[in-house]
């Protein structure tokens, strides 16, 4: 139809329509531009207190919410030898040949001091770890292997306190609570250095 | 490969017993302790006598010896695959109507290729050696796992932001999935990648020298939209990611990280990311070491501080053996290569042209460039880089060489943008120290050495002997 050379006027209507198309498209354009993506989104839902603390449970290395509870080596010891000894030892030396396990060694709980500046390091709680809350944040939340966060308050004071006497750092009479646990001087405090990457090879 | 051809059935074979063999099956002290990094506890060289022993007709035998898991249909066919009777003549006879696959497809019953999981079933290597281009299919994703695979609902997963925000705020997988969303290509790499070679040449092929890595295309929602959504309070510095698997993995990130390339990913390669991948959302923080993009992410707690969890103190820290002292927070992986063709445990039938292939990447960014040395490091010539190369992502290098059958040793050595280059174990060694546990020398990048005697067969060596 727009062979017609003659049709003049339905040839400036088809002009009109198209810039009438492409202005309408540029408006669209810079309506969805101007628009553009919001900052902030309706969805989702405020996480109230409850929502929290259900899943809140770390403790840092400060022991700022430490639960309210104690224990001791003596209960400790009863926690350990029916939670802890079949993997870690009931010397605390860790099982070697557990099927699906770690190496003994990295079962191994205490021990080693002295090491670290060898080719043969051995690393435990004892020679290693920094910080006791590190030891009261990962049993209750990862240990016993076989019911990871099934031990209570208690317990898991009582078996940190077994553990850290059998690796002489505390005394086998202190009670360990949320206001002494973050107290005690890990023998490898001091162990650590920042990230001193990117190295620069000779 | 015909080399690859000619085996076939053998690898089949051991690849289907190595998958399915020694499930709660005790393992020797000795294999255990050869091997004890938290990333791959337990490695020990693939069996040359298991390889024997269940070669050729080895697939029934070995499917049968094990007896662990029900295998019975698809007994013959290898993970992932479905058997089909081969017939004589493919174009005699119509072939399988579309949707008997129930719509969603399988590879070839042919194909047999699968991740090599440690003797301790923490980790699981990706076949570097049969890769193509940079993509690891996800099924073949390299693994590390600190509790097992959680089997999680998502209608009942939650991700909950608190802390040092002005609005705490929780959201479920639909929620995050209305945010606009980003598509990023990248590499993903264990820190202990690698570390078992740091003293000698100990692990048989580039999957268990070098598996514990794999790319990816991953999408989700930057982290710094829903920070934005919960705005942050003064003194905000540090993220506690936690995943809701049984070890509730925690990690302590810096806040700058989350506000800049974080994600938090629903996705890979195109649909929803795999259950060993953190299903159903996950952190990835790009170009850092794995273990710290949490998976299964639950809770993000905004703090001041880092919590000092298990996983930055007493593992996932680099002690340095010349000082005595450990390297903390330790999160970018440096630039690494590796040649993956030919590579150890191959045999190339004889002299001739081949074409040497690898990967190469870096957390810093882009591959600059990769060189290629097949005279034991005296000289070195650029490879080609298959495009695009993409910041933080796998690079494909190619280098044609004719092998004139004399014994030979074939490295690669990857410098990225930031003109960082691949050190030699001698450098790292003297750098931090010597370490006979070897799989505990986290971020061992060092050039990879292959050695291919007169008769094509193809070994891991180690420079220092």
């Amino acid at each position: 139809m727009c062979t017609r050379s003659a049709d003049r006027p339905a040839s400036h209507q088809r002009i009109w329509l198209l810039a009438t198309i492409v202005l309408l498209v540029v408006a669209a354009q810079t309506g969805i531009h101007a628009q553009g993506y919001p900052t902030r989104f309706e969805f989702g839902t405020p996480a109230t207190e409850q929502d929290i603390s259900a899943v809140a449970i770390a403790i840092p290395a400060d022991g700022a919410g430490l639960p309210a509870g104690s224990g001791d080596y003596m209960k400790g010891k009863a926690v350990y030898e029916t939670q802890c000894a079949a993997c870690h030892g009931t010397d605390l030396m860790g099982v070697a040949g557990l099927p699906n396990m770690p190496a003994g060694t990295q079962l191994r709980l205490i021990g080693g001091r002295g090491t670290l500046a060898s080719k043969n390091p051995v690393m435990t709680v004892e020679s290693y770890w920094p910080h006791a809350t590190t030891l009261f944040d990962y049993i209750r939340r990862a240990m016993p292997f076989a019911a990871p966060g099934s031990l209570s308050a208690d317990e898991t004071y009582a078996v940190s306190a077994y553990i850290l006497t059998e690796a002489q750092i505390i005394d086998k009479s202190m009670v360990l609570d949320a206001k002494t646990l973050p107290l005690i001087e890990m023998p490898n405090r001091n162990g650590f250095v920042p990230d001193p990457r990117p190295e620069i090879f000779k | 490969m015909s080399t690859k051809d000619s085996d076939r059935d053998d690898a089949r074979a051991a690849a289907i017993e190595e998958a399915l063999g020694g499930i709660g099956q005790r393992i020797s002290e000795a294999e255990a302790a050869s091997e004890v990094c938290e990333c791959k506890q337990g490695m020990f060289a693939l069996a040359a006598t298991r390889r024997q022993l269940f070669g050729g007709a080895g697939l029934v035998a070995a499917v049968g010896m094990t007896g662990v898991l029900p295998r019975t249909g698809a007994a013959k066919a290898p993970p992932g695959a479905v058997e089909y009777p081969v017939p004589a003549d493919s174009t005699k006879e119509q072939g399988r109507m579309m949707g008997e696959d129930g719509g969603y497809g399988s590879r070839s019953q042919f194909e047999s290729d699968v991740r090599w999981a440690n003797p301790t079933r923490t980790a699981s290597f990706a076949p570097l050696q049969n890769g193509y281009g940079v993509i690891t299919p996800s099924g073949l994703h390299y693994e590390r796992h600190h509790g097992g695979i959680p089997t999680i609902d998502p209608a009942r997963h939650r991700l909950v932001l608190h802390g040092l925000v002005d609005r705490p705020m929780k959201y479920s997988l639909a929620d995050l999935k209305r945010f606009p969303t980003v598509s990023r290509t990248y590499f993903m790499e264990c820190s202990g990648t690698t570390g078992s070679e740091i003293m000698k040449a100990r692990e048989p092929t580039v999957q268990r020298t070098h598996g514990l890595v794999s790319t990816s295309e991953w999408t989700g929602v930057p982290l710094s939209t829903l920070l934005r959504q919960t705005g942050l309070k003064p003194g905000a510095a540090w993220v506690l990611a936690e995943g809701a698997d049984a070890a509730v993995m925690t990690r302590s990130v810096p806040i700058d990280k989350c506000l800049s390339d974080a994600l938090v990913v629903f996705a890979q390669n195109g649909e929803a990311i795999r259950p060993e991948q953190g299903y159903p959302m996950r952190l990835f923080l790009p170009g850092w070491e794995g273990n710290i993009s949490i998976k299964w992410l639950r809770r993000l707690e905004v703090s001041d501080k880092p919590n000092y969890t298990r996983e930055e103190t007493s593992k996932y820290t680099d002690l340095v053996t010349k000082t005595g002292k450990a390297r903390m927070f330790t999160f970018t992986m440096e630039a690494k290569s590796v040649i993956t063709f030919p590579s150890g445990d191959m045999k190339l039938p004889g002299a001739g042209f081949y074409e040497i292939t690898g990967l190469a990447w870096s957390g810093r960014g882009k591959i600059a460039r990769v060189e290629v040395s097949t005279d034991s490091g005296k000289n070195w010539s650029l490879a080609a880089l298959q495009d695009p190369v993409l910041p933080i992502c796998q690079t494909r290098f190619r280098f044609p060489w004719i092998w004139d059958g004399t014994p030979a040793v074939i490295q690669s050595r990857a410098t990225d943008e930031t003109g960082y280059s691949q050190p030699t174990h001698q450098q790292l060694i003297e750098e931090r120290g010597p370490l006979e546990s070897g799989s505990l020398f986290y971020h061992m990048n060092a050039i990879q050495s292959w050695a291919i005697a007169r008769d094509g067969s193809v070994k891991n060596v180690h420079p220092l002997g």
